[in-house]
């Protein structure tokens, strides 16, 4: 090699998660070796047992804080990161583990294990940005890949990553569906959950349930009364709605609190 | 600190034993390790940790509407959530009462190959291959092999345009429902697929025969003591989404009996349950418990390939689980190519039910082997009870004997290579440790002395 540009080193971390969003980058068939050629692959647990140490130029987050040592481990790869970028649902709000934040999770060791003590786990389930500086977090139950590969992109060229903030309505108009909301009378998430799935449910005749979290300011308050007074939902399936793959996104909890009392 | 996970130091109290310890697996899915205990007498403790933290679905899941099911547990893993749809659907749609049609099966099915081929390429090519030919990672491999590496992404590819077109998106699909699917495809809509999968059918022979080539290290368990496959069985097909229980030592049970004859047993080590027939212990599910108990079912075409490269009908060493897993990729591509010449669309994309009180029970076969879901239903069909079991629960408990028996004959290697035998061991069964709940580094004890 000698003096030519050092390649960037890539590390990809997993926390409390189904590895999905990891698999999304071994899910990029047509990029992957090309990828390996621009970006040294130095740390992916999943994908190689070569490891090397940091520092590291672009760490990737999957997965949510869970246990103390993980609270520990965050921070020393925050540490060891140049750019840290979250990737999905439980990294950036917590994920559906994150349902433990509405209950005691005593009660969860309980159900599951036969002796609880044996487990060692928090009483939440919290995105990385609770405990480190994050520089971009990418949503999604699971991440798209396409969106994926322009965040890497965007890193290694260094510009901002394009990645729009709006709503799933907007990926329906842009694609020609019938809203299934005002035509069917579906109930659908669509109108405060962030793009970037390309309306998959809308599209496959079902409402959206919100798996890509958030949109930039939504408003949910609106959004259920609507379901309520205009299509009789009633508050259980608005509390389910709210309250599963981003259940601790502050949007989504703070609206589900208000419908839980009902 | 190191930014892998440490595990307990057990190791301080003993003095002529050696220790192995892989403190995070590579290569498989999620988070595990390895620690081996052994002296001049033998192996004396063996255990797989599972160290992915625990996240409650059997929790969570109670109150919880039953149409919810299969897009929650569908989050237990990135690698295999149709498996997860599949499993809980057919055990709502067994405590409803719901049968599906032909036609609906029939596009389950179909789905269920997409996965099937998605998750064993992906081990096949990119996780375990590399043990093989002696390579760090598939990326690494590729700079040598690329004609592998390629290959490998090409069928990858092929399985993911299965499940892409049939859910919406590879991980995590969208349109599987109770009942059957929210939409289902125009014949026009699946055409495009036949080509694709015809190109591709022809690599996985290809890939067949590669893998009977590879060197497999000699391995078989003892005639006192031989492995219990278990798997679905059913009398006109490979198993997929339906059939009873069967073993290599007599069970045959109904999948509502599964409670009555395996036990699940919470150990210190691992976050991750072991899972035991009642009375005799580990058991094996999986490509060859699938394979070894349901041969006969396989299609003509699988059974001529494995003739021809010289694999029998049986097969009882694990090294060689990726040439069974390269004949059920095969597999699934003719059966998905089946499917596609005779489809026709179901009449109504889902059968329509009434929620009522009552539990139900289904297994299908995940790409690592029988998954199991059990459900209680109140009469708003919300959850009052889930209970899931993952196939590496239940194969934890063999690999943990495998390591016991292997590593005796390997005690003449040095350090490094016993390690990478110890790995390539575990990953003979694919673990998906995000199911149950990732891999190795590995240290190797002697008294206190710690080698690096």
């Amino acid at each position: 090699m000698g003096n030519a540009t050092p390649v960037p080193k890539l590390a990809v971390w997993k926390f409390a998660s189904c590895d999905g969003c990891q698999l999304s980058l071994l899910d990029c068939e047509d990029e992957l070796l090309q990828l390996a050629d621009k970006i040294d692959i130095a740390y992916f647990m999943e994908a190689s047992s070569r490891q090397l140490e940091g520092p590291y130029d672009l760490s990737l987050v999957e997965g949510s804080i869970t246990t103390a040592e993980d609270e520990e481990r965050i921070r020393e790869v925050r540490a060891q990161s140049h750019t840290l970028i979250t990737i999905g649902a439980c990294a950036t709000a917590g994920g559906i583990q994150a349902l433990r934040n509405f209950s005691d999770v005593k009660d969860f060791t309980s159900i599951v294990y036969a002796h609880p003590e044996y487990i060692a786990t928090l009483k939440t389930s919290t995105p990385i940005s609770a405990h480190v500086p994050v520089d971009f977090e990418l949503q999604g139950c699971p991440i798209n890949k396409r969106q994926l590969l322009e965040v890497i992109s965007a890193f290694l060229h260094r510009r901002p990553p394009q990645v729009p903030p709006h709503s799933v309505c907007i990926e329906c108009k842009l694609k020609g569906n019938v809203c299934v909301m005002v035509a069917h009378g579906t109930p659908c998430m669509g109108p405060v959950t962030h793009a970037g799935c390309g309306a998959l449910c809308p599209s496959y005749n079902r409402g959206c349930y919100a798996c890509y979290g958030p949109k930039e300011n939504p408003n949910t308050a609106s959004l259920s009364h609507w379901w309520k007074e205009e299509m009789e939902v009633q508050p259980v399936t608005i509390v389910e709605n709210l309250r599963n793959f981003n259940a601790a996104a502050p949007a989504f909890a703070e609206e589900s609190r208000r419908h839980d009392k009902e | 600190m190191p930014l892998h996970r440490p595990l307990p130091k057990k190791a301080a109290a003993m003095t002529k034993s050696k220790i192995i310890k892989v403190d995070y697996l590579a290569r498989v899915e999620g988070e595990g390790a390895l620690y081996i205990r052994y002296d001049d007498g033998g192996v004396q403790d063996v255990q797989l940790k599972i160290f992915e933290p625990p996240r409650f679905f059997e929790a969570f899941l109670r109150g919880r509407d039953y149409l919810e099911a299969p897009d929650i547990t569908a989050r237990i893993c990135g690698i295999c959530p149709v498996a997860y749809q599949m499993s809980a659907l057919h055990a709502m749609e067994d405590a409803l009462g719901l049968v599906p049609t032909l036609e609906l099966r029939a596009l389950r099915r179909l789905i269920y190959c997409g996965e099937w081929i998605e998750s064993h390429v992906l081990h096949i090519a990119m996780l375990h291959a590399p043990d093989f030919l002696g390579y760090p990672s598939a990326v690494a491999m590729a700079k040598d092999h690329p004609q592998i590496v390629q290959r490998g992404l090409q069928l990858k590819k092929a399985g993911n345009a299965i499940v892409r077109l049939l859910g919406g998106r590879e991980i995590h699909p969208i349109n599987v429902r109770v009942g059957g699917f929210y939409r289902v495809p125009r014949a026009g809509e699946l055409r495009p697929l036949v080509d694709e999968l015809q190109r591709a059918r022809d690599m996985a022979v290809e890939n067949a025969r590669w893998a009977a080539s590879l060197p497999f290290p000699k391995f078989e368990r003892s005639t006192q003591n031989p492995y219990e496959f278990v798997a679905l069985s059913h009398p006109d097909e490979y198993p997929m989404n339906e059939g009873r229980i069967a073993s290599t030592r007599g069970l045959n049970i109904s999948v509502a009996d599964y409670d009555q004859h395996f036990t699940e047993r919470h150990v210190e080590y691992t976050n991750a349950l072991h899972s035991v027939l009642n009375q005799r212990g580990a058991y094996m599910v999986g490509p060859m418990a699938r394979f070894n108990l349901n041969f006969d079912r396989l299609s003509p075409l699988v059974q001529q390939v494995a003739g021809e490269i010289g694999f029998p009908p049986f097969c009882a060493n694990p090294f060689q689980s990726i040439v069974v897993r390269s004949l059920e990729v095969l597999y699934a591509f003719d059966e998905a190519l089946r499917i596609l010449e005779n489809y026709r669309r179901p009449e109504e994309p889902y059968l329509q039910c009434q929620p009522r009180e009552a539990a139900g029970y289904a297994a299908t076969e995940a790409p690592r082997g029988l998954l199991y879901h059990r459900y209680s239903l109140d009469r708003d069909g919300k959850i009052t009870d889930a209970k899931i079991v993952p196939p590496t629960s239940q194969n934890q408990k063999t690999i943990e004997e495998d390591l016991h028996s292997m590593i005796p004959q390997y005690l003449h290697l040095p350090e490094e290579k016993l390690r990478w035998q110890c790995e390539q061991a575990i990953r003979n069964y694919d673990p998906c440790i995000s199911c149950s709940t990732h891999f190795l580094k590995l240290h190797l004890e002697r008294g206190d002395r710690r080698l690096p």
